[in-house]
């Protein structure tokens, strides 16, 4: 099973890195294409070590209600396994200083650990439940981790404008059976391979939630970052507006600052 | 003018039916408009307060519609493998029901537990394919030990156990999604049952409750509707022995039904299971007209007339009672203007309407469908009146003196069981036992816990405010004190989750089982909890965006109205008094009809009063006499009374339905008494007869059509009491039982009264409405 995905991946990249691409591709099915313009975006944003930024995530209910979440976050690229992902809360002032680290895996679930300051422990969260609730907003862990070409199986549906971006449409199917959606549909930018939308379908099939990214900005003359993201859950009509600001490359972070041991001195 | 329109409808009946059935038709198209709203707002106006708090408290937090898998297995024990892998699968499949938001089984519980430095938050049973005894006992141990699992999801004994599915409905097509929903629910409930068939699967919730008041409302329409069509036409063929007239009568009512619907669909009104019974009543009442004309035409026939000119006749003479009667009729339903439930005034409105389009139709296309319509009649040259009535006024001629007295006595009696009636609607019990919503709901009552809820929402008003300390031990005190009321079940509370993280990362020691000490723990303890919990089964149904609020779902046994707004306020004032600094907000879809039923008996009885100050006017001026429009007074108001009064001793519980019976009572009851008094007083004044003639002559004329309306009338009623729908069905049996009434006092207390009180204006001086009254009543008297 495993060794078939591989491999499959494997065949994506020889596609991608020959060149064959977009109206040459018709000879391809719509499943390789999928996972072809996948691999390519991935693969695109190779390279760019570690980061950090800060976060501002802003919630509304029906009527208008908002509540604020402030965190900073810091990744690390891992060659040939998952990144990893630290974020630091200061807002609301009770969680201060609480930490959340994240070892994500192409395969299997990912390791997670918290870091409690008025317990002065880390826990580690045994949990296959990345679906629900990230700090009460509509995004999910799910939504906001790393993207991992294993973590989906893909089918490419056509190419449309939207929202004046040149994009690909594509089908992803979560790998993982505890993952909250049956699919996502993802509108892809062709230049910039990152995501303009992507809509959620719920365990039922239906459309639960879209999300809406903008304000791009190009860092190190190659990476794409977003500065504006707004999750719309369709059932409940909350939603979660996430800023995201001052993007920094190369800070000098390594393994040893993404440990269980470097949660306890974060400040 | 009113002349040629008689003489058109009688001697030209083609061109009236023509122009008739063109109106009706084109009215009746709009039936095709109508729209069926079955859900339970529609029973509250948009600007109710409660549905407003309601609305309010579901944006904050989270919808509360849901649907209910019962499960009771024949073994009494849910803790075999058999058992948990039913709830397990059933779970699962439970997330494929349309709109579904959240599903809470024991299975799925967000079992947390502490294992070296690790928390471990998840199902609690994974795979219940693996499980053996062991897992089963720690299993039975754990969860008969869950405070927000024991009394709401299992019970105490661990014999039944609840699926519980919230749905979110999106409104856009509320029918078609209770549709969706429940179909579903039900496909599940039967395929399960099919597997497992040692467990009996029962289907309630609010869901399922919407969607028997819609499977109610068509079953009144499908079964009811024709049954009173039977008893109608046999009832005229057989006590005014004529088919065509059955016929005539029948093509009226049905005619008075579809203009109805068909305005009511042309002004983009919908229909409501309450205003759903609007044919039934109309139909009723419509029929009461045309007994009138027919009863008229076949006395005049009898005495020898043509049947053209019996027609015209009974047209002519019977033209202005019929449209009083109409009128007061029609008044009466319109009171149901004062109702604060949308559906009423609906109800109200259409059968006001459709009571005036009867009195239209019954003057023009029934003497037209009559005129055509073969009918024979036998004439009879010696024709004595009615035997029955004969005997009757004559026993209440010669009674009168005792009858009085005596109809007073007997009639306060049944007025002193009034306060026997108490305020009480279960919203369960608006169907009857043959609804399965209502059995499933009383064996979840019997078994585990009610269906009523009380949801409080504890605002601290402060951002994170309920992390503080204080707070949380506030809520958890005010969630012990609420568990030690009679009346609660089980209260779904933050404050156990509190105590039960605080436990697991303390490594699960017991002893550590309580709430966490400092502001930052808690709300550490919460981000740590919810970062683990899967999509569907989060905390936003409990914590609001910025947790400045939380809220207690307070399960209740199942409790009447009056209780319920009691209990409610008994809460409220103990909060208010023990925790000043904190805000109490309380909402449910039960609260909600407490307080609409409350309001309506009050608003509606203020409908009432305005009623009577209406009518009285115009049966004063109907009956030319202030005197006879006072006395009239008497049986107009009597018969809702003692109806309530023998409500009172045999039933006791007054609720939605009935609120609205006096206003629309009314109306049919000023009917037989307008008939009665107008013939007396047209005997007294212009055939100068003594009271005790005049008696036995307004018994003769409208006795016999009296009975018979009344008895169609009861009829119908009756069996609109057979409605499952049991607003409906207590609408029904009230209102025949008053008419009922109504009748008796027409036949044995008001010709008493009346004979009394003329007697006594007789002797005192000369009547000022009975002027050259020669006769003294003595010389008069038959017997």
């Amino acid at each position: 099973m495993l060794v078939s995905k591989v491999s499959a991946i494997l065949v994506a990249l020889l596609i991608v890195s020959f060149g064959i691409y977009g109206s040459e591709a018709s000879s391809l099915t719509a499943e390789e294409l999928g996972l072809s313009i996948a691999v390519k975006a991935k693969q695109l944003d190779r390279g760019w070590g570690d980061s950090q930024a800060d976060m501002t995530m802003i919630l509304r209910n029906q009527n208008g209600q908002e509540s604020r979440r402030v965190m900073r976050t810091s990744n690390l690229e891992v060659q040939d396994g998952g990144d990893k992902s630290l974020v630091i809360f200061d807002e609301p002032r009770d969680v201060q200083g609480t930490a959340f680290l994240n070892h994500s895996h192409p395969v299997g679930p990912d390791d997670q650990w918290l870091y409690l300051p008025a317990l002065r422990r880390v826990r580690r969260i045994s949990s296959q439940n990345a679906s629900g609730p990230f700090m009460g907003s509509e995004f999910s862990y799910e939504d906001m981790a790393s993207f991992e070409v294993e973590k989906y199986t893909y089918k490419y549906l056509r190419d449309e404008t939207l929202n004046g971006h040149d994009c690909t449409v594509s089908e992803y199917y979560p790998v993982d059976r505890y993952s909250g959606y049956t699919r996502q549909i993802v509108w892809l930018d062709k230049t910039m391979h990152q995501p303009i939308q992507i809509e959620f379908y719920d365990r039922r099939n239906s459309l639960l939630k879209t999300l809406t990214v903008k304000d791009y900005q190009q860092y190190e003359n190659k990476y794409w970052r977003p500065a504006y993201m707004e999750m719309t859950n369709h059932t409940n009509g909350k939603s979660t507006v996430l800023l995201i600001e001052n993007y920094r490359f190369g800070t000098g972070m390594t393994e040893q600052d993404f440990s269980q041991a470097a949660l306890t001195r974060i400040r | 003018m009113r002349d040629f329109l008689l003489r058109s409808v009688v001697y030209r009946p083609i061109s009236t039916l023509l122009i008739c059935l063109t109106i009706i038709i084109a009215v009746s198209w709009g039936a095709g408009l109508l729209v069926f709203k079955g859900d339970s707002r529609v029973f509250f106006k948009p600007d109710n307060p409660q549905l407003q708090a309601f609305d309010q408290m579901e944006s904050v937090y989270a919808k509360s519609d849901n649907v209910a898998f019962l499960l009771v297995p024949k073994n009494r024990d849910i803790f075999t493998r058999e058992n948990i892998e039913l709830i397990h699968s059933l779970t699962d499949r439970s997330w494929q029901i349309p709109y579904v938001s959240r599903v809470d089984s024991l299975t799925n519980f967000q079992h947390s537990f502490a294992s070296d430095d690790e928390l471990i938050v998840g199902d609690l049973v994974r795979n219940p394919q693996l499980i053996d005894q062991p897992m089963l006992d720690q299993l039975r141990a754990i969860s008969l030990r869950e405070p927000l699992l024991v009394k709401r999801l299992i019970s105490e004994q661990g014999h039944v156990s609840l699926i519980n599915v919230t749905v979110q409905k999106q409104g856009v097509d509320p029918e078609q999604e209770l549709a969706d929903i429940s179909q579903y629910a039900r496909k599940l409930q039967q395929e399960f049952s099919q597997t497992y068939p040692d467990v009996d699967i029962h289907l309630t919730g609010l869901v399922m409750m919407d969607v028997a008041f819609i499977e109610a409302a068509l079953y009144d329409n499908e079964t009811l509707v024709p049954l009173m069509f039977i008893v109608v036409f046999l009832a005229i063929g057989l006590l005014l022995k004529t088919i065509t007239g059955s016929i005539a009568a029948l093509i009226i009512a049905i005619s008075s039904i579809a203009v109805t619907l068909g305005a009511t669909g042309w002004l983009g009104i919908y229909l409501t299971p309450p205003s759903a019974a609007a044919p039934i009543m109309i139909l009723t009442i419509v029929v009461a007209d045309c007994v009138h004309i027919l009863s008229g035409m076949i006395h005049e026939m009898r005495q020898g007339k043509t049947r053209h000119q019996a027609l015209y006749d009974s047209v002519s003479t019977n033209l202005k009672p019929i449209f009083l009667t109409s009128a007061t009729t029609a008044l009466g339903f319109l009171t149901m203007n004062f109702s604060d439930v949308p559906p009423f005034q609906d109800l109200g409105n259409m059968v006001a309407f459709g009571v005036m389009i009867a009195f239209v139709l019954s003057i023009t296309l029934f003497p037209a469908l009559l005129s055509l319509l073969p009918m024979k009649v036998s004439s009879q040259q010696n024709y004595q009146g009615s035997p029955l009535m004969t005997k009757m006024s004559h026993f209440v001629v010669a009674h009168h003196r005792r009858l009085l007295p005596g109809s007073v006595i007997v009639m306060a009696c049944m007025l002193l069981f009034i306060p026997q009636n108490e305020l009480n609607d279960k919203y369960v019990e608006f169907f009857d036992e043959s609804v399965p919503f209502r059995a499933a709901t009383e064996l979840m009552e019997q078994e585990l816990s009610g269906i009523d809820t009380l949801e409080f929402s504890i605002e601290t008003g402060v951002t994170g405010g309920i992390n503080n300390p204080q707070v949380i031990a506030a809520i958890a005190d005010f969630s012990d004190w609420l568990r030690t009321l009679p009346e609660v079940d089980h209260v779904n509370t933050i404050t156990d989750i509190f105590k039960r993280l605080n436990k697991n990362m303390h490594n699960d020691d017991p002893s550590w089982y309580k709430l966490p000490d400092n502001e930052e723990l808690a709300a550490q303890y919460l981000l740590l909890y919810e970062m683990s919990l899967p999509m569907g089964l989060d905390l936003n149904n409990q914590v609001n965006l910025d947790k400045s609020a939380t809220r207690l779902v307070v399960t209740l046994k199942n409790l009447s109205t009056y209780q319920l707004l009691e209990l409610e306020e008994y809460v409220s004032d103990w909060f208010a008094e023990q925790y000043p600094d904190l805000e109490l907000k309380s909402s449910s879809i039960s609260l909600m009809f407490a307080h609409v039923s409350k309001k309506n008996i009050e608003s509606m009885l203020f409908g009432s009063v305005i009623a009577l100050i209406l009518i009285s006017p115009i049966l004063g001026v109907a009956l030319r006499s202030a005197k006879y429009g006072l006395i009239s007074l008497l049986p107009n108001l009597l018969p809702a009374g003692i109806a309530f009064g023998i409500w009172g001793l045999l039933v006791g519980e007054v609720g939605l339905g009935l609120s609205v019976i006096i206003g629309t009572t009314l109306g049919i009851v000023v009917d037989d008494t307008v008939h009665f008094i107008s013939k007396y007083l047209h005997a007294r004044r212009e055939r100068q007869m003594s009271p005790q003639d005049a008696v036995h002559y307004s018994f003769q004329r409208v006795g016999p059509a009296l009975w018979i309306t009344t008895f169609i009338l009861i009829g119908g009623f009756l069996i609109l009491g057979l409605s499952t729908y049991r607003v409906n069905a207590e609408m029904g049996i009230m209102t025949a039982t008053t008419i009922a009434v109504a009748l008796i006092i027409d036949f044995i207390f008001l010709p008493s009264l009346l004979i009394a009180t003329d007697k006594a204006a007789v002797a005192a001086q000369p009547d000022e409405d009975i002027e050259n009254n020669q006769l003294t009543p003595k010389e008069k008297l038959p017997c």
